[in-house]
């Protein structure tokens, strides 16, 4: 009784993609221990995150994906209206226009949009299957580039990159042609001084301090030489976990959110980078796997973009920590400390359970 | 229909796959230049990047070790350190100087040269990180700092030690000074390698003692390692190491001899040098005018500089050490005894003093009118007979007179243990030839050698080149090299480090001949021209009193004390040793612009003697106006 209760519940959670999606939290939950020594009150309110954002998955992956279809469209819609809202309404943090205030909490909208982006490009996609052409993916990058645009302008260039990326993957994995991906990226480059002259200062200083960061050592360019020599200072071994000296003694900034990678390095060195970047990629073989094994077009896309974000987040976060990207606001998947984060994550692999458990469904 | 719309499934299933391979391919690709990223930062650049965090973890803090002490032969302290408080600004942190100045003036006491003090200091002490702005605060206005501290973010009270010389100038050209390091000193630090020892070290010695044995009374500085935060707060200590005091300086200097003869110059500028001929070491260095050392500590105010460097006084001058004069009759008993050795002159020998020596065409003055008549070897000493050494310079030669009287030291460096010895002139043809780059000044005339007899013309010696022949003279010809020091005391284990008296050289003479100097020496106490200073000494005693003119006189011209600028008036001179049988000590005096040796110097040599050999302290005996004996 008590087993098929258990099977019942159990029976949409993929145990690989949970395996190893667990094993980073655990990692990511031992690191904020480290992380954050002067605030304990963020190991507690993580754990409390993660129990937040395993539901979420868990009911995410009860919803066939046929379900998440019809909610594409209003999610989209939904989330394009609050962008539009914070543009007007929204309360400034920090210089940037992120968050809407409902009276009862904050929200940040375009958090919603990294799911519903490759949500509405993917259902797009699948109802214009039988007939993709040059009109379709300009309608996909339209709808792609409009709320790109405002979150860019919030300004949030984090965000912005990670809803870029999920919404280029989908229009990739859709089929799109190898010459118009050229062009585009292309076309990308040669924007690239009109897109230096809508920057705010503080972007362009990142991308020159990411160029050069001796040349602001004590400004913009201390992150990155910090966070570059705790790297560096952990060796093969590391410190020793609680040992890092670059955290503990607050050379790191950020170091429970978005440079806790560097907490990390410095404390577990080479081997720990190698056995992070082995959970990552046998996450994101799985969803791969999900993906090239989905029934419809939509469940297809909708999987690999989710699944590449995921690479995505990581890229972007090591390769920021490490010195050879920009500063710009991603956490380290499933390891950062931070609810909202979390939860997006676990939706994104909620769907991917959903996707894989309901393939022999919807074929029948 | 079915079959083709299967197909086309298929085909767009593997159309999808492949891109999904493509996207992995790109994954790997991506993740491989994150791990090759990796590789680099941890494997390869290691060694630099924990360099880095550990230099950002650990400061190292110095200790600044306590320096060393100066007490003289019996203890008496000359130079110690205490505690005191500053008010330091450290530059960096404060925005407008100025105004914190004027506001600071607010709460504690800030005067002009405070002012003028910490300006000097900015330019002197560059990168320094903090410097003071007002030194030795009372309790009180500590008190009233600290309660008003909030408003001066960049400005601190300090505990510091500071040297300090009890004794004020008695003796400042013996112990120097030290200062603040500057630029100068930062270069010759770094030169010698001792950079690392000077972390948090503020002063370094200047002048006289304090510079030369600079190592020893600095000590080793100590440092401890703080592991700090971000912010630069220690968050604990990982080690510390103790810092190694300075050594204490004994030296052989009697301070309360030194005392007597400061006193017994009274107004007038001069040296004295007073040495243990046994031993070389130095009982007496005194240089008049003296200097407040105390003033340099904390870096002196402009004011107090300049008054200090354009005073006529030339009060920052060592002239025991590094000025020169000629020895005018002083020479007279080298002379003499060269004649000896050299098998010139015997002490029967007479001249006949007419009151000049005729040569070449110039006539050359004796100081007494119509000569001294009938003159052996040992009236020409005691009555400092010129016309006799007229003479004699000329049958001995120029450079017969430097080879001998150059073992005696006189023209050249003592090798005393404190820096800044001038070497003095010991004139030759050879000495001219190399002095001289004109051909014509480069050759050597007789008529120079004349003067040269007398203690005159090219001839300059020290004050300490003086005394140090005249310590060979009543040491039979073995000569030591001066010192100040006579131990090195380190406080830790209180072992004691004694200078070891070193034989500078062994003058083979004659003891007949010796013994005839010796004599006359004495007879220039008793009957001679030093007689009247060392009226019913209760002691034997040698000496020889000397005139050296500052300014040539013409020929036929009479020297007229009177009409002579008080800067352009003789020197006094006088050099002496005593008891006769085994000295004890011997002395050179200069007097300067104070006219006859005898009159001026000598008694200045009485009152040393008796408090050394006597230990009491005579009121200057009264001087009449120039009699008989005043001739030299």
């Amino acid at each position: 009784m008590i087993r098929a209760l258990w099977m019942r519940f159990t029976d949409k959670i993929d145990p690989p993609l949970f395996a190893t999606a667990f094993t980073l939290l655990v990692l990511g939950l031992v690191t904020l221990v480290s992380a954050a020594q002067d605030s304990p009150a963020r190991i507690s309110s993580q754990a409390v995150s993660i129990l937040i954002a395993l539901a979420v998955m868990w009911t995410v992956a009860q919803f066939p994906p046929q379900t998440m279809m019809r909610f594409a469209v209003p999610v989209y819609v939904f989330g394009l209206a609050l962008l539009i809202a914070v543009a007007v309404f929204g309360d400034v943090v920090n210089g940037a226009r992120r968050w809407l205030n409902l009276g009862i909490m904050r929200i940040q909208p375009s958090e919603i949009m990294k799911i519903a982006m490759p949500l509405m490009l993917a259902w797009y996609f699948d109802k214009h299957e039988a007939t993709l052409r040059l009109r379709e993916y300009f309608v996909a990058s339209l709808l792609l580039l409009v709320p790109v645009m405002l979150i860019a302008r919030q300004p949030d260039l984090g965000t912005a990159l990670l809803v870029t990326a999920a919404g280029f993957y989908v229009i990739f994995l859709a089929g799109l042609s190898w010459k118009l991906l050229v062009g585009a990226l292309l076309g990308a480059c040669a924007s690239l001084p009109f897109l230096w002259s809508l920057m705010h200062d503080y972007q362009r200083r990142r991308i020159l301090t990411l160029l050069d960061p001796s040349s602001d050592p004590l400004g913009a360019g201390y992150h990155i030489i910090q966070s570059v020599i705790a790297v560096g200072s952990g060796g093969l071994a590391g410190k020793g976990w609680l040992r890092g000296t670059q955290a503990h003694l607050e050379f790191i900034p950020e170091r429970s959110t978005d440079f806790v990678f560097a907490v990390f390095s410095e404390e577990f060195g080479l081997i720990g980078n190698c056995l992070l970047l082995l959970l990552y990629l046998l996450l994101i073989g799985r969803g791969l796997a999900i993906a090239a094994n989905a029934p419809t077009f939509f469940a297809r896309l909708l999987a690999g973009a989710v699944t590449l974000t995921f690479f995505t987040y990581a890229f972007v976060n090591m390769g920021m920590v490490s010195g050879i990207l920009p500063v710009v606001g991603v956490p380290l998947p499933l390891i950062s400390y931070g609810g909202t984060a979390l939860v997006t994550l676990f939706f994104g692999i909620g769907i991917l359970m959903s996707i894989h458990r309901h393939r022999k469904l919807v074929q029948t | 229909m079915r079959l083709t719309e299967f197909k086309d499934h298929q085909r767009e299933l593997h159309y999808f796959q492949l891109r999904i391979g493509i996207a992995g391919v790109f994954v790997l690709a991506a993740f491989s230049l994150l791990l090759l990223r990796f590789v680099y930062l941890q494997i390869v650049q290691y060694d630099y990047y924990r360099t880095k965090a550990e230099d950002n973890r650990i400061s190292i803090v110095p200790i600044i070790p306590n320096r060393g002490l100066i007490l003289d032969r019996n203890g008496t302290v000359l130079a110690r350190n205490y505690a005191a408080y500053t008010l330091e600004i450290s530059p960096g942190k404060v925005n407008d100087l100025e105004q914190t100045i004027n506001e600071l003036g607010g709460v504690v006491e800030i005067r002009a040269s405070d002012r003028a003090r910490f300006k000097r200091l900015m330019i002197e002490a560059k990168g320094a990180i903090s410097l003071p702005i007002r030194t030795r605060l009372t309790d009180e206005e500590v008190a009233k700092f600290a309660v008003n501290s909030y408003r001066f973010p960049g400005v601190d009270i300090q505990a510091r030690l500071f040297r300090q010389y009890p004794l004020n100038d008695l003796a400042s050209h013996v112990t120097g000074y030290i200062g603040r390091i500057n630029d100068r000193d930062v270069v010759r630090i770094d030169k010698a390698g001792l950079t690392a020892n000077y972390k948090g070290t503020d002063h370094i010695g200047k002048t006289g003692l304090e510079q030369s044995y600079e190592g020893e009374l600095h000590g080793v500085t100590g440092y401890e390692q703080v592991e700090v935060d971000s912010a630069g707060r220690g968050v604990r200590t990982l080690s510390r190491t103790s810092p190694t005091p300075g050594n204490n300086l004994v030296l052989t200097l009697d301070i309360k001899l030194q005392q007597v003869a400061e006193q017994a110059f009274g107004d007038n500028r001069g040296a004295l040098v007073a040495i243990e001929p046994a031993t070389g070491g130095i009982l007496a260095f005194v240089s008049k005018p003296g200097f407040d050392p105390n003033l340099f500590v904390d870096g002196i105010d402009p004011a107090s500089w300049d008054e200090l460097n354009t005073s006529e006084d030339r009060p920052m001058v060592n002239r025991a050490l590094a000025g020169t004069y000629p020895p005018g009759s002083t020479f007279k008993p080298y002379m003499a005894l060269a004649a000896l050795e050299l098998r010139k002159r015997t002490p029967q020998q007479t001249i006949n003093d007419q009151g000049y020596y005729q040569f070449g065409g110039h006539r050359f003055r004796d100081d007494k009118p119509g000569g001294h008549g009938v003159v052996d070897m040992y009236k020409s000493i005691v009555q400092s007979c010129d016309t006799y050494y007229y003479i004699l310079g000329n049958d001995l030669g120029i450079d017969n007179i430097a080879r001998f009287i150059g073992q005696f030291g006189l023209g050249a460096k003592t090798g005393i243990d404190v820096e800044g010895e001038a070497t003095g002139v010991l004139p030759s043809q050879e000495w001219k030839r190399k002095r001289f780059k004109n051909p014509e000044q480069q050759k050597w005339y007789p008529g120079e050698t004349i003067s040269v007899g007398i203690g005159q013309g090219y001839n300059a010696y020290t004050p300490l080149q003086m005394a140090q022949a005249i310590a060979a003279i009543a040491n039979n010809g073995v000569m030591y090299r001066p010192h100040l020091v006579n131990y090195i005391e380190s406080i830790g284990s209180g072992e004691r480090d004694l200078v070891e008296p070193s034989i500078a050289r062994s003058i083979k003479l004659k003891p007949e001949n010796l013994e005839f100097i010796k004599r006359a020496l004495e007879g220039v106490n008793i009957e001679g021209t030093g007689a009247r200073a060392f009226a019913n000494a209760e002691y034997t005693s040698a000496g020889k009193t000397g005139t050296a003119q500052v300014v040539a006189i013409k020929q036929n011209e009479k020297y007229d004390e009177k009409r002579v600028a008080e800067r352009h008036r003789d020197h006094a001179l006088f050099i002496a040793f005593a008891p006769l049988e085994s000295p004890k000590i011997a002395l050179a005096v200069v007097v300067e612009n104070a006219g006859f040796g005898a009159r001026a110097a000598a008694p200045i040599a009485r009152q040393v003697l008796d408090f050394y050999l006597l230990g009491k302290q005579l009121a200057p005996p009264a001087i009449e106006g120039p009699g008989d004996e005043s001739y030299d």
